[in-house]
């Protein structure tokens, strides 16, 4: 019984790895940037909501509509004026750039926050809950955290697949100079993903300020799962990315059981087990895997 | 007689990567309706050159007029919005996007709607059935055909093609150029690479061969014999 | 006959299931120029890297010298004379020139001290770059870098000089001057191979011109004999070119 209740209770810490992780997946998968301020980002968003929340006097879900086009813009922002430049300057660049953001970030939160730890008020969806069975109690909020991960990943996946705007994201993703060529506009492009990207960081910024408590050094820890979550699942691949994160969350819940000690290092093992045996992650597309034996050959 | 209408003109174009200069004013004109075939040596500078017309390569110096205007600083987007498609060099298919998706986002900034799906589809029927599979599951042939499908889904008054034959067998050259001369006799205008001598004379009305970045001989291809080709294309002759 | 500097038999390679050279000869006597030309494909570049040993022959032999060095390392064929330069000049930017000359003559070449020095200086010399030899090499123009190039390859004093393309996007004057360098290194005594697409530049230098199409020798002889031969300009233009 306690066993099916930890995978279970995994399984939905999964989902909110997986929604932190998408937005790291789309911004390496189509224009190649690792973002090492993606966690602080979606921190940010934690503490926009919290802004929003206390000067509306609501549950901070009710300042998404406000929180989420803030993100796109600053996403679209962000692209525009630094990344894109950065990337101009080789694909190590933007490495640093990011990097000099975190940094950044989490010292302004610092001085204007303080770093006493927050927490979001979810209403009285943050502390509801059902049994399934006598041992399995799931909390309403975190079926909502995993629930919206999976709607936004089918929401991408289907926006990727399926609209003319998605084939011109994924041409990119391909070949930039030749999307170029055949007549996309690829910083358009660029923004708009980008934009996506720190908008669905700060989406699971809000869910983990309201499952759990946040401060300006959260958002490190958090890129860390981040990133395991996209490299074991493979980059590029979005449906990959809450394979991984449901991983991860399975791992650590159920080491948790018999040792909460261990569960982090459990993680951080399942991720380099992951890295020896299929280093292009599970469900890698075979275009980056090429890129990347290219640029080691070339290198 | 009036003179016949130039859909294209450069004028004494520079390109430069870094400071390796491939093309040195180079000057020339494309005729409203007709074929022109591109020819010369490896490194002679063709591929810059229609890279350039496309939009793809700044020019450093020089000016490259469409239709009458100058579309010299026009980023690729722009001339292709006029009415300029490239085929490039190699193909360059998406391949992870399927064969009807590559030629859907080939239509991203169409000029016209002169070449809807269905018209490209029963151009190339080979690969109407091939549709819905990954473009880089196909043979080199019918991705070929692919890439000329999506410049000509842009709607383009001016066909640019490079080394479409590169790798194919002769068979499957054979049947790129009767499209091409369909295309032709539909009154497209066209510019072709193309390594084959006998080919490129046979498909086009007027030639111009590059050597070493710049312009070695440029005539109708009735008023050139292939001798006199030949020699421009080795530098025979030159001081 | 003496014995030749460098002289290849019967090689070939395939890379996957692709062949690019099928079964390649090709002799080159002491101080002899030799120009290789041939259409796109033609397996000129896999020729030199089998010279040189960066690719390995799936067959036939390489022999240097008199030696048989098929199965031998690049570095160990650097030490027993054997030059080449790449087509896209990738001096080593923070050194300056002396210093890019010197890797060439104390690393290639294994010399040392006096003598290292020495011949780094030389090639500076012969290449026309001693007045630059402390400027930083990034920050050279391209016919400078070119000539840098060829210099980091004469400083380890090659018998056997390979060149790889190195005369495209000069100038016409710029053309002349590398012309004169490549001219005055033969005439040093260095056999030279030099595989080309300006042929203008090539026939300029070269005493006997190797055409490849097809991973074959089609053509060998006069520079002159070989442009105007049949089978080469099939080659290169396709058929029906009569």
């Amino acid at each position: 019984m306690n066993w099916v209740n930890a995978v279970i209770q995994g399984m939905l810490l999964g989902g909110q790895y997986a929604l932190i992780a998408c937005g790291l997946s789309l911004t390496f998968g189509v224009m190649r940037i690792v973002n090492l301020a993606h966690g602080d980002l979606a921190v940010c968003g934690a503490y926009l909501g919290l802004v929003l929340s206390s000067a509306l006097g609501v549950p901070v879900w009710v300042t998404l509509p406000l929180l989420l086009p803030a993100a796109f813009g600053a996403g679209m922002a962000l692209q525009l004026l630094l990344f894109g430049r950065a990337l101009r300057h080789g694909v190590l660049a933007p490495v640093l750039v990011t990097f000099g953001l975190s940094v950044m970030i989490e010292n302004l939160l610092q001085v204007a926050a303080t770093s006493d730890p927050r927490g979001l008020s979810g209403g009285s969806l943050a502390l509801a809950s059902f049994h399934i069975t006598s041992g399995i109690t799931v909390s309403w909020l975190f079926v909502t955290a995993f629930l919206t991960a999976c709607a936004v990943l089918s929401g991408l996946q289907l926006l990727l697949s399926h609209t003319s705007w998605g084939r011109k994201v994924r041409a990119t993703a391909d070949d930039p100079d030749t999307a170029r060529l055949v007549g996309i506009r690829v910083r358009p492009v660029f923004a708009t993903v980008a934009g996506i990207a720190i908008a669905t960081a700060a989406l699971a910024g809000v869910f983990i300020g309201t499952i759990g408590t946040f401060d300006p050094q959260t958002g490190t820890d958090v890129l860390i799962f981040a990133f395991e979550a996209v490299v074991i699942g493979g980059i590029g691949s979005l449906w990959g990315t809450l394979v991984g994160g449901v991983a991860l969350g399975v791992t650590q819940v159920v080491v948790g059981e018999v040792n909460q000690a261990y569960a982090v290092l459990a993680v951080n093992l399942l991720f380099l087990a992951v890295l020896t045996v299929r280093p292009g992650g599970l469900f890698t597309s075979r275009q980056v895997v090429r890129e990347a034996a290219g640029q080691g050959a070339a290198g | 007689m009036t003179q016949p209408e130039a859909l294209l003109e450069i004028t004494d174009l520079d390109v430069f990567y870094g400071d390796f200069q491939a093309l040195f004013g180079v000057s020339m004109a494309v005729t409203l309706g007709c074929a022109t075939a591109l020819v010369g040596a490896n490194g002679a500078g063709k591929t810059t050159l229609l890279r350039t017309i496309a939009g793809a390569q700044a020019a450093s110096a020089g000016a490259v007029s469409y239709g009458g205007s100058d579309i010299t600083a026009a980023p690729p987007h722009r001339r292709i919005a006029r009415g300029i498609a490239l085929v490039p060099e190699g193909r360059k298919l998406f391949p992870s996007l399927t064969v009807e998706e590559n030629i859907q986002v080939g239509a991203a900034a169409a000029a016209s709607a002169q070449w809807p799906l269905q018209r490209i589809y029963d151009t190339f029927p080979m690969i109407a059935q091939r549709r819905r599979q990954r473009a880089s599951t196909l043979s080199g042939g019918e991705q070929q055909a692919v890439a000329i499908a999506r410049a000509l889904a842009a709607g383009p008054s001016l066909l640019l093609l490079d080394e479409i034959s590169l790798g194919l067998a002769p068979v499957v050259v054979e049947g790129l150029y009767e499209t091409l001369s369909g295309l032709r006799s539909a009154g497209a205008t066209i510019v072709l690479v193309e390594q084959d001598l006998r080919r490129a004379m046979d498909a086009c009305d007027d030639l111009v061969c590059l050597l070493e970045g710049r312009v070695a001989l440029a005539a109708p291809v009735a008023d050139v014999t292939r001798d006199q080709v030949v020699a421009a294309y080795f530098g025979e002759g030159r001081p | 006959m003496s014995v030749p500097a460098l002289e290849v038999t019967d090689v070939a390679k395939s890379y996957g299931s692709l062949s690019v050279l099928g079964s390649v000869s090709l002799a080159v006597a002491p101080g002899e120029a030799v120009g290789v030309v041939g259409p796109n494909g033609a397996g000129k570049t896999t020729l030199l890297d089998l010279l040189t040993g960066t690719g390995r022959c799936d067959a036939g032999r390489v022999v240097l010298h008199g030696r048989d060095v098929t199965r031998l390392a690049p570095p160990l064929r650097a030490r027993m004379g054997l030059g080449r330069t790449f087509q896209v000049p990738r001096p080593l930017g923070g050194l300056t020139v002396f210093e890019n000359a010197l890797v060439g003559s104390m690393r290639a070449a294994g010399l040392r001290g006096r003598h290292a020095y020495g011949a780094a200086y030389e090639a500076l010399a012969v290449t026309g770059m001693a007045g630059q030899a402390n400027t930083t090499a990034g920050s050279l123009r391209l016919l400078d870098r070119k000539r840098l190039e060829l210099a980091r390859a004469l400083a380890m004093r090659p018998r056997v000089l390979l060149l790889d393309e190195i005369a495209g996007g000069l100038s016409d004057p710029e053309t002349e001057a590398l012309i004169g360098t490549i001219r005055a290194v033969n005439e040093g005594g260095t056999a030279i191979v030099w595989v080309e697409h300006v042929l203008r530049v090539l026939t300029a230098v070269v005493t006997r011109l190797v055409c490849l199409a097809g991973g074959q020798v089609i053509a060998d002889g006069a520079p002159s004999d070989v442009l105007a031969s049949d089978a080469v300009r099939t080659a290169f233009l396709g058929g029906g070119v009569l």
